[in-house]
């Protein structure tokens, strides 16, 4: 147990240097960081509740993704049954299918509709799966629903949409370092170092952003649509709490939608200086606005934001630059907004924010400091109390200490792993449980010594019977870190990373580096007896 | 000043005193005498009662008390405060938050007297609601406090949150339940599962009477617990299972007692240790962590040590460990090879 070959010293001391040097980054100044090679530039990345900032969780409404996948596949029914001139009646969504009763040549009916029905994931794909259930009711009605997989697909692209759209959104807000990421199926989670006050970032990801030009309804009043019913291909939508929530009869035909936008950019109107919108249509975009300003002059048109009538102005003249502008008595910061949120594109689905946790600065420099704080008196007090309960042992378990601590930060570095402040708590416990190590193995020295051993044989017995229970305790806790691992999330899982860490760094010390510094010990000082 | 150089004083007398030590020249620390035979098997007697009455009242205390969950289990909405002059006017912002018609609203003190902890239960109406609170919290509140931490979990993730903690805490225990069963007997498993469960129970006994805060962080506290009382646990059982190869003729009960007795010291001086550690982080790690430390101070230092040495091991004779092998012994062989691996 007390021999070690040369080569196997040295490697053990090679792995601790090494281990122990990933730690440097941490220290080196931005400039030096930045100036290192890719590969070398690790350093632990603080968690949110120890440098400030934003954790929002948004959950994509899938039940929205379905109702407008439905509503697709209603237009689409529609159309392809009139195409083929087959008579039907009662087209309408139940439920999760649509359905239809068709009159005419029913056979002729089902395969037409067949051919909605596409393979899934494209021509590539080889799982024989279509994206339709059709089956036939019996008495002319024909269901059509999507297939399970097909749904799973459709959110999980609309998941993937909405991530890239969040992801503009939150860039052009010019904050530090976002991370944007996929949780589980239909979940992205948004965290914002340093940003003190989420409310603008939440306004701007709470928006669809659905752009639509639209034609105002002038064949009937609003007024007659509000009583009865609205004409069949017009609909009533409110305007902004700036315009007065006023009802408009809008026409449910979109001549442009933001889609077609290339570009959008805060401004001030030269008349008025009122803050406003400009944007550019692309080309396809460009040629239809130009097309429908100059068959409609003299009548209003509706500009709609996520069924919200912005403004809705008389076209006086035709438009034909293919580019415009959007003013509705905004702030210069709802300008700035509006035009994000229209550069960076609609989300494909609402987004709902169901978990926030913001801290401030502040209280991040307290919790560094009291941590820092925590961590030098107790690993103080514990160095000391094995010096006085150990002597020179003591002194080889609080090297021993010291270098795990280093190589803790050594592979957080590595890992890049999050620092949080229960994560500290990791590190100051892991102290207090990695001398467990060493006065197991102490214990057992003196034990064997009571038991009139020479010193090196009670030395070799101490670590040879204390190492295997050494194992066998340190991977219960190691399992429970593992478990809190997956369980966890943000500070929790930081604390779950430092002590599996520790707990991998302790039984790494414990089995070498103590072991080592005894044998080097013993050998240089052949002691009579064992001063423990 | 004075301060500076008065702990500068105090390390650098604690410096020469370790040093002593280490030369020699000071005798070392002994906790615990060499050669202890306390007699730890018969309080079994007292201490199973004892242990079983505490379980029943901590399960009582969880059904009839509660446990005072934080947001991360029931939702709601968590914003601590600083005010910016002066300490904070908790009537006055009582008053203020309670006007705005969010339901029970629970303000606290929280660290200095500056601070304050403004808890709102959570909002029906769904995700969006809890968003709409903290928008009227903070219009009602202005410009006078700094937002040190606002913290809103909506009804959908408290569901999960709690599901997760719970299936964590039980996988955890059967995962570590297997480890014990492939390397011990089952009847180690079995009695490290019913010994740390107890500290479970009672430290879940003991988070309801003080009404700590029961959120993410005491299940990782739970599972920390679990953990290290295991830890303790395996490390008496190590020795019980090395004394049953070498002692095949002791009682149960002796047996027992001289392992308990010659990892005491061990069990100690690590008990120190960690409290040392525990104790740092529950005087200066802050608000933040007090719940999660004193939780663990409470579960780690004063219930596992107990259990390790008054449970754990005593119930391992309940449980049927060594009978057959005494029956079966044969005494000459096991005394020879006894002295050839000793």
């Amino acid at each position: 147990m007390l021999y070690f070959s040369p080569l196997k010293a040295a490697g053990i001391l090679l792995t601790a240097l090494v281990v122990c040097l990933c730690a440097v980054p941490n220290f080196l100044p931005d400039r030096v960081f930045n100036g290192l090679p890719k590969w070398a530039q690790r350093q632990i990345v603080l968690g949110l509740d120890l440098q400030g900032g934003s954790h929002i969780l948004l959950e994509v409404d899938s039940a929205a993704v379905k109702k407008e996948k439905l509503q697709g596949l209603l237009d689409d029914v529609r159309r392809s049954l009139r195409e083929a001139r087959i008579p039907y009646t009662g087209l309408a969504v139940r439920g999760e299918q649509v359905e239809v009763r068709v009159t005419g040549n029913q056979q002729q009916a089902v395969s037409k509709l067949r051919e909605l029905s596409q393979p899934l994931g494209g021509l590539l794909s080889a799982t024989g799966q279509r994206t339709l259930d059709i089956t036939d009711a019996g008495n002319g009605v024909i269901q059509l629903r999507f297939t399970e997989a097909a749904i799973t697909e459709r959110i999980r692209q609309a998941v993937e949409q909405s991530i890239q759209i969040v992801s503009r959104r939150v860039d052009e807000l010019g904050t530090v370092e976002p991370s944007i990421q996929r949780q589980g199926v239909d979940r992205i989670l948004v965290q914002v170092p340093g940003l003190q006050d989420p409310s603008r970032l939440k306004e701007i990801l709470g928006k669809t952003a659905k752009l639509t030009f639209r034609l105002v309804d002038t064949t009937a009043s609003v007024e007659d649509a509000l009583q009865g019913r609205p004409p069949p291909d017009s609909e009533i939508l409110n305007g902004t709490v700036k315009e007065g929530k006023h009802p408009y009869l809008i026409k449910k035909q979109v001549m442009v939608s933001g889609e077609d936008l290339s570009d959008a950019q805060p401004g001030f109107d030269h008349r008025t200086s009122e803050p406003i919108v400009t944007f550019r249509f692309n080309t396809n975009g460009g040629r239809r606005f130009a097309q429908v300003t100059q068959e409609n002059v003299g009548r209003p048109f509706a500009i709609v934001l996520d069924n919200e009538v912005i403004s809705a102005p008389v076209i006086r003249e035709p438009i034909l630059g293919g580019s415009g502008q959007i003013s509705g008595g905004f702030t210069v910061e709802q300008a700035n907004d509006l035009a994000i949120l229209l550069r960076a594109g609609a989300l494909p689905a609402p987004l709902t924010i169901i978990e926030e946790r913001t801290v401030g600065p502040g209280l991040g420099q307290d919790s560094i400091a009291k941590g820092k704080l925590a961590s030098y008196v107790g690993s103080l007090m514990v160095l000391i109390f094995m010096f006085v309960t150990y002597g020179i042992f003591g002194l080889f378990a609080n090297v021993a200490v010291a270098i795990n601590v280093a190589m803790i930060f050594g592979l957080l570095s590595l890992l890049n792993a999050t620092l949080t402040l229960p994560g500290i708590a990791g590190i100051v416990l892991t102290v207090g449980i990695a001398v467990d190590s060493n006065v197991l193995i102490y214990e057992r020295i003196r034990e064997e010594v009571r038991h009139g051993r020479t010193p090196i044989t009670a030395i070799d017995a101490g670590f040879s019977r204390a190492l295997a229970t050494i194992l066998d305790s340190n991977i219960t806790t190691f399992i429970a870190a593992a478990v809190l691992f997956f369980i966890g999330t943000g500070p929790v899982r930081g604390f779950a990373v430092t002590l599996g860490i520790g707990i991998i760094t302790t039984v790494f010390t414990a089995f070498t580096l103590t072991r080592l510094i005894v044998a080097w010990w013993v050998r240089t000082w052949r002691p009579r007896h064992v001063p423990i | 000043m004075v301060l500076y150089l008065l702990s500068a004083v105090v390390l650098a007398v604690i410096a020469v005193v370790c040093a002593l030590v280490v030369l020699g020249v000071i005798p070392h620390l002994r906790l615990v005498p060499d050669d202890t035979r306390f007699d730890f098997m018969r309080f079994r007697r007292i201490s199973f009662p004892i242990s079983a009455a505490l379980s029943v009242l901590a399960v009582f205390l969880y059904f009839y008390h509660g446990l005072n969950f934080g947001i991360d289990f029931v939702g709601g909405t968590l914003m601590e405060v600083q005010a910016k002059r002066g300490p904070a006017d908790l009537a006055k912002m009582r008053s203020t938050l309670n006007g705005l018609g969010l339901g029970e609203v629970h303000l606290q003190q929280f660290g200095g007297p500056a601070d304050v902890l403004i808890r709102i239960s959570q909002q029906p109406g769904g995700e969006g609601a809890q968003q709409a609170a903290v928008r009227k919290v903070r219009e009602a509140l202005g410009d006078e406090v700094e937002y040190r931490r606002v913290e809103v979990v909506g009804p959908r993730v408290s569901t999960e949150l709690l599901a997760f903690g719970t299936i964590g805490l039980m996988l955890a225990i059967v995962a570590i339940l297997v480890y014990l069963w492939f390397r011990f007997e089952w009847q180690f498993a079995l009695g490290a599962m019913i010994a740390n469960v107890h500290d479970l129970v009672l430290t879940i006994g003991f988070m309801s009477i003080t009404q700590i805060d029961f959120d993410l962080t005491s299940i990782a506290a739970l599972l920390t617990i679990l953990g290290y009382s295991l830890n303790d646990t395996v490390v008496i059982y190590d020795r019980i299972r090395e004394m049953l190869r070498r002692f095949k003729r002791m009682s149960m009960p002796e047996l027992l007692n001289i392992s308990v007795n010659s990892t005491l010291s061990r069990s100690i001086i690590t008990h120190v240790t960690v409290t040392l550690a525990l104790l740092a982080l529950l005087l200066f790690g802050g608000q933040a962590i007090h719940s999660f430390t004193a939780t663990m101070m409470f579960g780690v230092v004063l219930v596992g040590t107990y259990t390790s040495v008054f449970i754990a091991s005593p119930i391992l004779i309940y449980l049927g460990v060594g009978t057959s092998r005494l029956a079966t012994a044969e005494p000459e062989a096991d005394s020879k090879k006894a002295k050839t691996k000793a």
